[in-house]
């Protein structure tokens, strides 16, 4: 789960890490509000799930209070990425000497929480890792211990030749990692970790993002999901328990697992269509999770067919084939279908589904062409 | 022969009273593993099915039954500390059905693992199967066939689509393995690897892979010192790349997570690199 800005800010700050006074605002009064009350110069940023929120316009630079309410009433309701823009951070705009990136991310190699710092931070990190990767030092944290204050201090000296800055900024990296297993983030960053023309060590721009497997456990966290932040029919499909994601192509796949389901998409392609989305429904044969899923599916405009794609392993296929039949006669369809069901019981499921009026197979291939060639409004393929 | 399991595993099932654990547990008894334990916290002294004697604790389990593998199927917020039990009762391969497990909870298990040379399977995966001689996990033995083609997945219903490949076409499985999806899992394609090749019963191997990560461009380099025939799949070349974790994720990847990346890694390796599922079988014959 992503967490906002302002969100993760606030998680840092509670944590101990020095940041500029901040808040956030939901409309261009709200942050007129604040830029008065922080005075000077001050910077409006989107609030949004998305990258290069600066290149999209989400990012201004407003002298004063009015300026601010303008800036704010220019990227509230702003599109990006898809993502409409609900809430603004309005921040000072610090005076910068210098731009550091400290991030922690738990790395599959080491399988540890890696630690990066780089003295050269700012919007181009991902640049600076991929032409000068020197320019990134790294550090995997012993989960036994947590990151030592002396491995802090190590790498804080890549950052800063001044004591003082890097014992401050040492500090910080400490309580970045404690943060991390506090609140089960996957990833949390600062960039960029400033210093002040007064020397001050302060983080700017936090990024924290949540392990959802540990939602259960830190329930202050799960509550700052924001629904309004994401698209909806991702929502919708979390909230019936399965796994979507929406992409530009007809073909709408349903298919139980997630790497079955990526093979399907990729044979789809393989046959020159395009897939409409990634769908995992799980090791169910809930007639209520096929629901869900066709509902999901069918409200994007663009599918031209659907594809189930279950291989019944401990599934049984003809419990499956029910619950599509009984499924499909609550959410009648508008475009065709092609179910390709094999494994357990594949006979009893064909029979069930033939009946029923649906064009089943048992064959991977065979459906999916068929289902490319419908998308493409060849009716007679089937 | 087969690898990781075979006729002496005795095998213990930690949630064999639950919902998964005991459906699962009759699954494997069916197929005819030696189960000769079950633990549930507070059932200790029932019988599961009237044959198979439940614990309290895993300690207690090993001291009478001589458990040498244990199977996981408690729920994510508990199966951590389950792993840990295994662990430390010093129960030598652990395979963990459970799907769900915070990373960070990972993180510590791995190197308590080390610590006590228990091997981990999984989490997040299916299991292992021989064929013929003993399930250890959740892959349907009505798909698998003895044989001597060797099998390692990240995946689950796609390692089962492999299997029926394999199957229906004739080709056999000495073992399946399926390794997990997760981030940090317990063995890798490598581990896998090696003790395909040291197995006097398996003549060629299936490897299948995901995007994320480098373990196949790893798995690819030890390839080539092996001297069975290994082909490949990378399932999610059509996977949306937007979908990452900030500047880090990129930073400490880079694109070899790809499936193209994987893809070229596998075929520079002498990998036969199958573009579709249905490319197992001809690869393989090609090169048996």
């Amino acid at each position: 789960m992503n967490l906002h800005e302002y969100q993760a800010r606030e998680i840092l700050k509670r944590s101990g890490v020095p940041m500029p006074d901040a808040a956030v605002a939901a409309t261009p009064d709200e942050a007129r509000t604040t830029a008065a009350r922080l005075g000077g110069k001050v910077v409006v940023k989107a609030q949004v799930h998305a990258g290069g929120r600066g290149k999209a316009g989400g990012v201004k630079l407003a002298d004063g209070a009015d300026a601010a309410k303008a800036a704010a009433s220019a990227i509230l309701g702003m599109t990006i990425k898809g993502l409409t823009v609900h809430t603004v951070l309005v921040a000072p705009a610090a005076d910068i000497a210098s731009e550091s990136y400290v991030g922690i991310v738990v790395d599959r190699a080491s399988q540890r929480p890696v630690l990066m710092v780089s003295a050269a931070g700012g919007i181009d990190i991902e640049e600076v890792a991929a032409k000068t990767p020197e320019k990134i030092h790294r550090l995997a944290i012993d989960p036994r211990y947590g990151l030592l204050a002396h491995q802090a201090l190590g790498l804080a000296f890549k950052l800063y030749r001044d004591l003082a800055q890097a014992r401050a900024a040492a500090d910080i990296m400490q309580k970045l990692a404690t943060t991390v297993y506090a609140v089960g983030a996957s990833l949390a960053e600062i960039n960029p970790l400033i210093t002040t023309p007064a020397g001050a060590v302060l983080a700017l721009d936090a990024k924290i993002v949540i392990d959802d497997n540990e939602l259960d456990r830190h329930p202050e966290i799960a509550a700052l999901r924001d629904p309004s932040a994401e698209v909806p029919s991702e929502v919708q499909a979390r909230e019936a328990g399965l796994t979507f994601i929406k992409l530009d192509g007809n073909v709408g796949c349903c298919v139980n697992g997630a790497g079955l389901a990526m093979a399907t998409m990729d044979l789809v392609k393989y046959y020159g269509g395009e897939p409409a989305n990634f769908l995992d429904i799980g090791g169910s044969s809930n007639p209520q999770k096929v629901m869900s899923a066709l509902r999901i599916i069918t409200a994007d405009p663009n599918v031209k067919a659907i594809l189930f794609n279950i291989f019944g392993g401990i599934t049984r296929g003809d419990d499956v084939a029910n619950g599509i039949v009984e499924a499909t006669r609550q959410v009648p369809l508008k475009v065709p279908m092609v179910i390709r069901l094999t494994g357990t019981n594949e006979k009893e499921a064909v029979q069930i589904l033939t009946k029923a009026g649906y064009s089943a197979l048992t064959d991977m291939d065979e459906a999916v062409q068929q289902a490319v060639a419908l998308a493409r409004g060849k009716r007679g393929a089937a | 022969m087969s690898i990781f399991i075979g006729q002496d595993t005795r095998l213990l099932v930690q949630g064999v009273t639950g919902r998964d654990g005991s459906f699962h547990t009759k699954q494997m008894i069916a197929y005819g593993t030696r189960v000769v334990a079950g633990v549930t916290p507070g059932k200790g002294g029932q019988l599961f099915e009237g044959i198979v004697p439940v614990f309290d604790t895993v300690a207690d389990a090993v001291a009478e039954t001589k458990a040498n593998v244990a199977v996981i199927y408690v729920p994510a917020a508990v199966a951590a500390s389950a792993i840990f039990e295994a662990a430390e009762g010093g129960i030598p391969l652990i395979v963990c059905i459970t799907e769900g497990i915070p990373v960070l909870d990972m993180t510590r298990v791995i190197p308590f693992l080390k610590e006590r040379g228990a091997r981990l399977i999984g989490p997040n995966c299916p299991g292992l199967i021989s064929p013929g001689r003993s399930k250890v996990g959740i892959i349907p033995g009505n798909i698998c066939a003895p044989g001597k083609v060797g099998v390692v997945s990240r995946s689950g219903t796609l390692t089962y689509e492999i299997i029926h490949q394999l199957t229906t076409q004739g080709l056999g499985q000495s073992t399946c393995v399926g390794i997990g999806g997760d981030p940090i899992i317990g063995t890798t394609f490598i581990h896998c690897l090696a003790a395909f090749e040291a197995d006097a019963d398996t003549e060629a191997v299936v490897m299948i892979g995901e995007i994320g990560g480098t373990d196949e461009q790893q798995a690819a380099e030890y390839v080539k010192q092996m001297s069975k025939p290994v082909v490949g799949f990378i399932a999610g070349q059509t996977a949306p790349a937007g979908r990452r974790m900030g500047h880090a994720g990129a930073i400490i990847s880079g694109a070899s997570g790809t499936a193209q990346d994987k893809m070229d890694a596998l075929a520079r390796a002498g990998i036969g690199v199958m573009r579709r599922p249905a490319d197992v079988v001809p690869l393989l014959k090609e090169r048996l």
